[in-house]
């Protein structure tokens, strides 16, 4: 079985948990040896990891193809009047010469490179909009170019080319749902992009959702039959054996951290007021704030405010090594998510013996035993849990063993087999 | 003739509150009284004074022909005073008919059998004294909590002057034997020892309204039927439970009242059955043999160990830091310490920090008040490290703070004796005066 594979990002070039997510999954799937799998990305960077796949980079996607040889211009535009009413323009003059002919109203027109490819930026910038209907295009003629049985596209962002690539091959289309508007906007949700997840959910054939927590978001809010959607959790890549030891850090006290992005969804805000409390308590401890977003200043003028800075960092944003460097340090790890979908990070926190704290509002509450959960809102609790994980030591002893041993345990092979499942059932097997 | 031996286990703990690490020094109160209260009323509703009214009925028509022990712990009866009084008058009733056996036990429903020599004795003591006081009677048989037994509990408990200990018929130990007999104690071979027939009690306690059990619906002629049928050599069948199995985990509705009149009665009149209490039994059956159990028992899930509740490091370390505490108490006369030093050491608390059940947590979830173990675990060292810094206070922990504590004592004395003779100066003061107006 083959399967084409629409996603955002790919190691190394994250910016949050999908892409990680996917890179597990294909690995998984590899492992499974079942399954093949073509990748395509908006851009590719050349240096991802592609042993267990097929990566393509839709930037080096010719508009062309490049098996007919065409004579000149006119040849070529009559090649896409009839394929995919695409109209590839290189530069404003060239586009103008094109635009003076006559075309029939379905005809679209793309700016391209000099090898007539399409630029992507493949970030979460302001055209992301314009992107995501380019990245729609070349699905179109990724999925003429190549065999495959089903189509999967990861999140809202690859649905449009999920359901262009199902258009035109007819293949079933499979969604894999990591995160919602709700999820991201807090309630706030953007209608075009709820639009473009509605569309998405309801053009696919099946709906793989990471934990019962986004399958209930996906049947409420989107209206979407429940039969439609299987839950998959998520797992977590095992570190390297070398990348273990546990570095000296320069500090003398216990080190708290919050690892994700600064925004309304993950919940920063509650996770300062619970140091509050405990800073009044006891002073021998440090918190830190690892990541970056739209409400770092607020978070840092709360800071202030409590007057805890003095044992409060804020990081910025850290990659990769950076992470890893991180979580080493850290005694207790704190994920005070108001919605998360899954959230893989504390999975990995447990695979360096870091005790975890999880709010009931993650999708990964749903399957971690050996970790605290309380609810986000509590900052009595969340403190409480800091306070007991660093005096009560048999608990983080607890947590540091049975926790470690639990995580080992998700793999990703196993998601993989959940979700090439649900292969099997868009395709009738 | 076969003897039935009825016993029935009565514990409620002082369940903690939310108790968070900034109460820790400022909130010296750890009780949810509100939810002790309600669960109290509850079972006393439901099971306990029902029950206890058919027994007594029981107790009435088939004139000393029904017999059944109890063991209620002191925590048990002290909730019973505050919340439940009505539960005491009714036991009372029910001993002045003589044909209950009240039993032993630590007045905490303690694991300080797995501890300590001297604290095991205090609690023992403490609840004998309390089962007199209420109903007259000092108990000659002892039960310990959770049928926790090994041979050392036994010898111990023997050296206390108890005549018999009942326990779990735990098949690790029984292994081919049958609990249906009388057995001994195996280093001290005058304690007896009764095990539980485990079958037959949890077939009551745990299966009775259980509609897809082979057996199902259990009824009195049944279960005598089945008792009749037992090997004719077998003479014994201790059926322990629970008394909370009539009315709360079986209900009402499921005939369980019923179930237990009738047995009773067939029973009673019964040409080759009887009911004795455990203290009949032992005067009455011989000892088969020694049996030994090296490792503790209890009778707690399929384990029938201590799993439930010293299986895990966090409840190890609570268990240990708890007795650490316990020099210190020693030298403690407050009674409010005392009285908080017995409520800590219920099992209970250390049974809702089991990790054992996540997956059929059923049980263990059905008696928890906590959502996970570990904030049970939590819970539980705030309060303690709360109740560790008052004992400091009265009892200070190292011969610094000693020293302290006694050059304040001296300080306080001082200051006691200057004000004495502050105010002797002040008065001969008046007095001078006085005279020398009237001098004047």
């Amino acid at each position: 079985m083959k399967v084409l594979m629409f996603g955002w990002e790919f190691p190394p070039h994250i910016s949050g948990g999908l892409g990680t997510a996917c890179f597990g999954l294909t690995k998984g799937m590899a492992k499974l040896n079942q399954v093949g799998v073509i990748f395509v990305v908006p851009k590719a960077y050349g240096d991802e990891e592609q042993s267990a796949i097929q990566l393509i980079g839709a930037n080096n996607v010719p508009i062309t193809r490049k098996e007919i040889r065409f004579e000149d211009v006119q040849q070529k535009i009559d090649y896409y009047e009839v394929e995919s009413k695409l109209v590839p323009y290189i530069g404003e003059e060239e586009f103008w010469t094109l635009k003076s002919r006559k075309y029939s109203k379905e005809m679209r027109f793309v700016q391209t490179n000099d090898g007539y490819k399409i630029e992507f930026s493949g970030k979460y910038g302001p055209d992301l909009m314009q992107e995501i209907r380019n990245y729609a295009l070349v699905a179109e003629i990724i999925a003429r170019d190549n065999q495959f049985d089903v189509i999967h596209a990861h999140d809202w962002l690859a649905y449009p080319a999920g359901i262009a690539a199902k258009k035109v091959s007819g293949k079933p289309l499979v969604i894999h749902v990591h995160a919602t508007e709700f999820d991201r906007s807090g309630g706030n949700a953007n209608p075009r992009v709820y639009a473009i997840e509605r569309e998405g959910m309801e053009m696919a054939d099946g709906i793989i959702a990471v934990s019962t927590l986004t399958k209930n978001i996906v049947a409420e809010k989107y209206g979407i039959p429940s039969e439609k959607i299987t839950v998959v959790y998520n797992a977590v890549e095992p570190v390297v054996n070398g990348d273990r030891k546990r570095l000296q850090k320069g500090v003398e006290e216990k080190i708290v951290t919050f690892l994700g992005r600064i925004t309304m969804q993950k919940g920063p805000e509650y996770f300062i007021e619970a140091a509050g409390m405990i800073l009044k308590k006891m002073k021998n401890i440090r918190f830190v704030m690892a990541g970056s977003g739209d409400l770092m200043n607020q978070m840092i003028a709360r800071v202030a405010e409590l007057g805890i800075s003095g044992h409060f960092h804020f990081t910025g944003f850290l990659k990769g090594t950076d992470v890893n460097q991180m979580l080493r340090m850290t005694d207790v790890f704190v994920m005070p998510s108001v919605s998360e979908p899954f959230g893989i990070v504390p999975l990995e926190a447990m695979q360096f013996n870091v005790p975890v704290i999880i709010s009931n509002q993650s999708g990964v509450a749903e399957i971690l035993e050996n970790a605290i959960k309380i609810d986000f809102w509590d900052t009595y609790a969340m403190a409480d849990a800091i306070y007991g994980l660093l005096n009560y030591g048999a608990l983080a002893t607890h947590f540091k063993k049975e926790g470690k041993q639990e995580v080992e345990n998700l793999e990703w092979v196993n998601s993989a087999r959940d979700v090439t499942e649900v292969y099997n059932s868009v395709l009738n097997l | 003739m076969k003897t039935v031996c009825l016993f029935f286990q009565i514990h409620q703990p002082f369940r903690h509150r939310r108790y968070r690490f900034f109460d820790i020094g400022n909130d010296h109160y750890y009780y949810d009284d509100f939810t002790n209260e309600a669960i109290l009323r509850n079972i006393a509703q439901k099971s306990y004074l029902p029950t206890n009214k058919l027994l007594l009925k029981l107790a009435k028509q088939y004139e000393g022909k029904f017999k059944a022990a109890f063991s209620i712990s002191g925590l048990a009866l002290e909730q019973f005073s505050l919340y439940a009084p009505e539960v005491i008058q009714s036991f009372q009733k029910l001993a002045k008919t003589g044909c209950i056996e009240f039993l032993s036990e630590t007045y905490s429903h303690s694991l300080s059998s797995l501890k300590h020599k001297t604290i095991f004795e205090q609690q023992v003591k403490l609840h004998d004294k309390i089962i007199f006081e209420l109903f007259g009677v000092k108990p000659r048989i002892f039960r310990n909590t959770e049928m926790i037994y090994s041979d050392k509990i036994g010898a111990q408990i023997a050296e206390m002057g108890y005549n018999a200990i009942l326990t779990e018929g735990a098949k690790q130990v029984l292994g081919w034997k049958s609990p249906n007999y009388v057995y001994v104690n195996a280093i001290n071979p005058r304690l007896k020892v009764l095990m539980r027939n485990f079958k037959l009690s949890d077939d009551i306690a745990f299966r009775f309204s259980n509609t897809n059990w082979a057996e199902y619906p259990l009824t009195a002629d049944k279960f005598v039927n089945w008792l009749e049928k037992a090997n004719p050599k077998e003479e014994l069948f201790n059926l322990f439970l629970s008394y909370g199995s009539f009315g709360e985990r079986q209900p009402k509705e499921s005939g369980i009242f019923d179930f237990l009149e009738k047995f009773s009665m067939q029973v009673a009149n019964h040409s080759k059955l009887k009911f004795a209490t455990p203290s009949e039994v032992i005067e009455e059956l011989q000892p088969v043999s020694a049996e030994s159990v090296p490792h503790p028992i209890s009778w707690a899930d399929n384990e029938r160990d201590l799993t439930a509740w010293l299986g895990n490091g966090m409840q190890k370390e609570a268990f240990e830091k708890l007795y650490n505490l316990r020099h210190q108490i020693a030298k403690c006369t407050e009674t409010e310490m005392i009285k908080d030093w017995n409520y800590l050491q219920a099992s209970d608390h250390f049974y809702y920090m089991s990790t054992k059940y996540f997956s059929d947590g059923e049980v263990h979830s059905y008696f928890n008040p906590f959502d996970s173990p570990y904030e049970a675990f939590i819970n539980y060292m705030n309060v303690l490290s709360d109740f560790k810094i008052r004992l400091n206070t009265f009892v200070p922990e190292d011969e610094v703070e000693n020293e302290i504590s006694a050059l304040q004592k001296i300080v306080a004395e001082k200051e006691e004796k200057i004000r004495k003779l502050e105010a002797t100066v002040s008065a001969l003061e008046k007095k001078g005066k006085m005279k020398k107006t009237r001098l004047k």
